[in-house]
């Protein structure tokens, strides 16, 4: 059964009663066990259980940025013993972040935002429409279908690419890992950020792996979805720490 | 029974190793967690005996160990420490016996996540097989705080090198796996209840694991942020937690090895050690709830069932226990009393502190208040629930004194500190977990456990341990030091140390009892009385299927809920207790 998130574009009329998903889960009448009544697997159950799984999984990434945040202010205030003096002295050393290279990068990954919006949508209208199409005989014509999760992996790789270069550039200006506390925090808070966007290349990387095994849309249409919602947060998370690390430098 | 037809969403496994080792189902799942505690508590259990005897005989010439020098103390500190917080009081409540009850308590076949369930638990496998790797190569010094410097800087002592990089790597790891169970723990209870099965008619266990989940998912995001940290500041170069101006170079305090005189202090510049203390406290503080949560739901639980009566202020319980969550991440600070702290930030924290007080009066009188007037039946599990009561009480009627700064500053290095933190924390959660057993045991291995050997287990661990902790808060107030591996060598400790001799005997004997326990447990298990599907004749929705549980839970079927969790002695009902299960038509409310 296709249940059809309140984000989708279809002009075709809804085969099932599929709609009414613009409600909130109704939490406090409980779940199913993500199966239809007629036992086939209920993927619009999946789907909700997948994004509030994501919802309640990004709170702990948001706490880690929060801890490195709050070292991040707490250390730039914070006056140190200087050894040679022995004395209290205020060492905050601001970086001189490449900020035009960074921009830069912020726009391929904003990009790669939309692209991914892009491919996020193609593939629920794809999941919509595949009990439809599956049916022998009938077909909806030739649907064009452009890569536009491929697009999304190429920009966030190119992203990567180009922190890499922010890092090489860095250094070059004398900006190490342990040149300063400062530094540090650089390579820490753009190092995480780029671990953790990684991880979403990866999950679409498996999504496009599991399409050539020709496993059902809808089951990597979840892949897709979350991994979605997952980018964005990506996008909005380094346009955080990029704030961050140029404003509080 | 009011049902509707499902169909389980993974079918039954066949073959051993999907069955029994990596398993999706989640009461599988469930004890494999608990057997892991199991090892690891008898570990930890067989440390703090190598310390207790090193502290009355320091000259002692232990088997294999051989005599115990200053620094291998310290190591089996470390060990004992972590290896209790996070393998012991953080996997059995939760990852143990959460993880198999909650889904059959809540009505639903599975966790929501069971590939991701199974994943946990192996990480948190993996964890400890890398804690347990620490030993080999000389476990760290610096204690399961692991305050830096000395946790920072690999040549600070022996064991602070390799020992102290696997210790740190462990502790990631295992928030990794307690990220992930806590996900899939508060998914379940959100979009996995049954029919009928709102909020407010969960089991109070279900209520307590779900607030440990939150507790575990704010808090353990922060502890793998300072652990990234340290590893840097002690892999990359980093300077987070290592002020500049550190000079070790020339003491020697340790016979064996020690200091060198290090040139990568001479690197560090500026760090602040007391950044390590607030966000690992950050995370410390609410994982002390982590460990006790589940204990309270598991008294709560017995209480109730016991008493024959409903629990005393059901609502007022789960506001109790969220008001204890909440205030909890907000009293990290009156760990680092003595770290230096200005007195107002002090101020506020102790105030904080001792509001805690109040939600955990509210349950305490609670308890209090269902046993009171209840036609209670003394069972084991009912025993260890009124010694888990007991004991919170004893041990948490010591934190308003160590929560106020002035007391503190003389207290908190002393015994007394070790005296609170092990009756409340250690002590009364593992009577939780004991509870737990004796209590959820028939449903899980379809026998019960013997009730003769119980007792016994009971009354000499209850008195064993009284006997251990209790004298510990007379030695704090005496001066007696904590963490110190001898006291030889000074006047006023020297006099302390036939009450310190009086403890160890304890300890002994207290031990020794746990084998009891565990004999009970494995003999048990083969030989042990048939179980029923409800001996208890308790409400929940676990005693309503077979026993043990099928792989589905419900055998194909979904369990509609029209009650509370603990409707008993309702007037008009044919039996003293009401099903959640059994159809609305009961006279009920």
């Amino acid at each position: 059964m296709a249940t059809l998130s309140p984000t989708v574009a279809v002009k075709y009329p809804q085969t099932r009663h599929g709609g009414g998903s613009g409600a909130p889960p109704t939490h406090g009448n409980g779940g199913g066990d993500g199966r239809g009544a007629n036992g086939s697997p209920d993927y619009g159950e999946r789907l909700r259980r997948a994004r509030l799984g994501l919802v309640v999984g990004l709170t702990p990434v948001i706490m880690m940025f929060v801890s490195f945040t709050s070292a991040y202010i707490v250390r730039k205030g914070l006056p140190t013993v200087d050894p040679r003096t022995n004395s209290y002295v205020h060492d905050w050393l601001s970086v001189n972040i490449p900020w035009g290279l960074l921009l830069v990068n912020t726009v391929i990954l904003l990009i790669s935002s939309v692209t991914m919006e892009l491919a996020r949508r193609q593939i629920t209208r794809q999941a919509a429409l595949a009990p439809v199409s599956s049916i022998p005989g009938v077909s909806l014509g030739e649907e064009k279908t452009f890569p536009w999760l491929g697009v999304t992996v190429v920009l966030g790789l190119g992203f990567l690419i180009g922190q890499w270069m922010a890092w090489q550039e860095l250094a070059a200006r004398g900006f190490y890992l342990a040149t300063s506390a400062s530094s540090s925090f650089v390579y820490l808070l753009t190092g995480m950020h780029a671990i953790h966007l990684a991880g979403g290349i990866l999950a679409l990387l498996f999504a496009a792996a599991t399409s050539l095994l020709r496993k059902p849309v809808e089951g990597r249409r979840i892949v897709v979805d979350i991994t979605a919602w997952y980018w964005h947060f990506m996008a909005l998370l380094w346009i955080y720490i990029f704030a961050l690390i140029e404003i509080a430098r | 029974m009011a049902s509707t037809e499902i169909i389980h969403a993974h079918a039954a496994p066949q073959g051993f190793i999907r069955k029994y080792i990596f398993s999706l189902d989640h009461k599988v799942i469930g004890l494999q967690y608990y057997f892991l505690a199991l090892i690891a508590v008898f570990v930890g259990m067989g440390l703090s005996l190598l310390m207790r005897i090193h502290l009355i005989w320091p000259n002692a010439n232990l088997p294999i160990f051989g005599a115990i020098k200053p620094e291998t103390y310290l190591m089996f500190l470390t060990m004992h420490g972590t290896i209790m917080v996070f393998f012991v009081l953080t996997t059995a409540p939760q990852g143990g016996f959460g993880n198999y009850f909650l889904p059959i308590q809540i009505g639903a076949p599975d966790m929501a996540f069971p590939t991701l369930n199974m994943l946990s638990f192996w990480t948190t496998f993996v964890a400890f097989v890398v804690l347990v790797a620490a030993f080999f190569v000389g476990a760290p010094l610096h204690g399961w705080t692991g305050y830096a410097p000395l946790s920072a800087v690999p040549s600070a002592g022996p064991g602070e090198g390799l020992g102290a990089d696997l210790w740190i790597t462990s502790i990631a790891i295992f928030c990794a796996a307690s990220l992930m169970g806590a996900l899939n723990f508060i998914t379940t209870v959100l979009d996995m209840r049954a029919k009928g099965m709102t909020m407010m008619r969960m089991p109070l266990t279900c209520w307590a694991w779900f607030i440990t989940a939150i507790l575990g998912l704010l808090a353990f995001g922060v502890l793998l942020a300072a652990g990234i940290l340290l590893l840097m500041d002690r892999n990359l170069g980093t300077s987070f937690f290592v002020p500049g101006g550190l000079n070790f170079t020339g003491q020697t305090s340790f016979p064996t090895g020690g200091f060198s005189s290090s040139t990568d202090l001479i690197k560090h510049n500026g760090g602040s050690p007391l950044l390590w203390q607030h966000l690992f406290w950050f995370f410390g503080h609410p994982e002390v709830y982590i460990a006790i949560l589940p204990g309270m739901g598991v008294a709560s639980q017995l209480l109730s069932t016991f008493s024959r009566k409903p629990i005393f202020g059901y609502r007022a319980m789960v506001y109790a226990m969220l008001g204890i969550g909440i205030l909890g991440f907000v009293v990290w600070g009156h760990h680092m009393f003595m770290s230096g702290m200005s007195p107002y930030t002090a101020f506020a924290f102790s105030i904080m502190t001792m509001a805690i007080g109040v939600p955990s009066a509210i349950k305490t009188f609670n308890w209090l208040g269902t046993l009171y007037q209840g036609r209670v039946r003394f069972h084991t599990p009912m025993l260890f629930a009124i010694g888990f009561v007991s004991l919170f009480v004893s041990g948490g009627l010591s934190g308003p004194f160590l929560a106020q700064p002035v007391l503190d500053i003389p207290l908190h290095d002393t015994y007394f500190v070790v005296g609170h933190f092990h009756l409340i924390m250690g002590v009364a959660a593992i009577f939780g977990i004991f509870a737990a057993t004796y209590y959820w045991f028939p449903k899980m291995f379809g026998r019960m456990m013997s009730e003769g050997l119980g007792r016994w287990h009971f009354f000499l661990t209850l008195l064993g341990t009284y006997a251990i902790f209790m004298p510990m808060h007379y030695l704090g107030l005496a001066g007696q030091t904590r963490r110190y591996s001898e006291f030889t060598q000074v006047a006023y400790q020297t006099k302390l140390i036939p009450l310190q001799t009086f403890i160890t005997y304890a300890a002994i004997v207290t031990i020794s009892a746990q084998f009891i326990f565990l004999f009970n447990l494995f003999w048990s298990m083969a030989k042990g009385k048939k179980a029923t599907d409800n001996p208890w004749e308790a409400t929940t929705l676990e005693w309503t299927t077979a026993t043990p549980p099928p792989h589905d839970n419900f055998g194909g079927r979904t369990p509609v809920v029209s009650h509370g969790p603990y409707e008993y002695s309702v007037p008009g009902a044919a039996r003293d207790f009401v099903m959640q299960n059994d159809p609305a038509t009961t006279p009920a409310h």
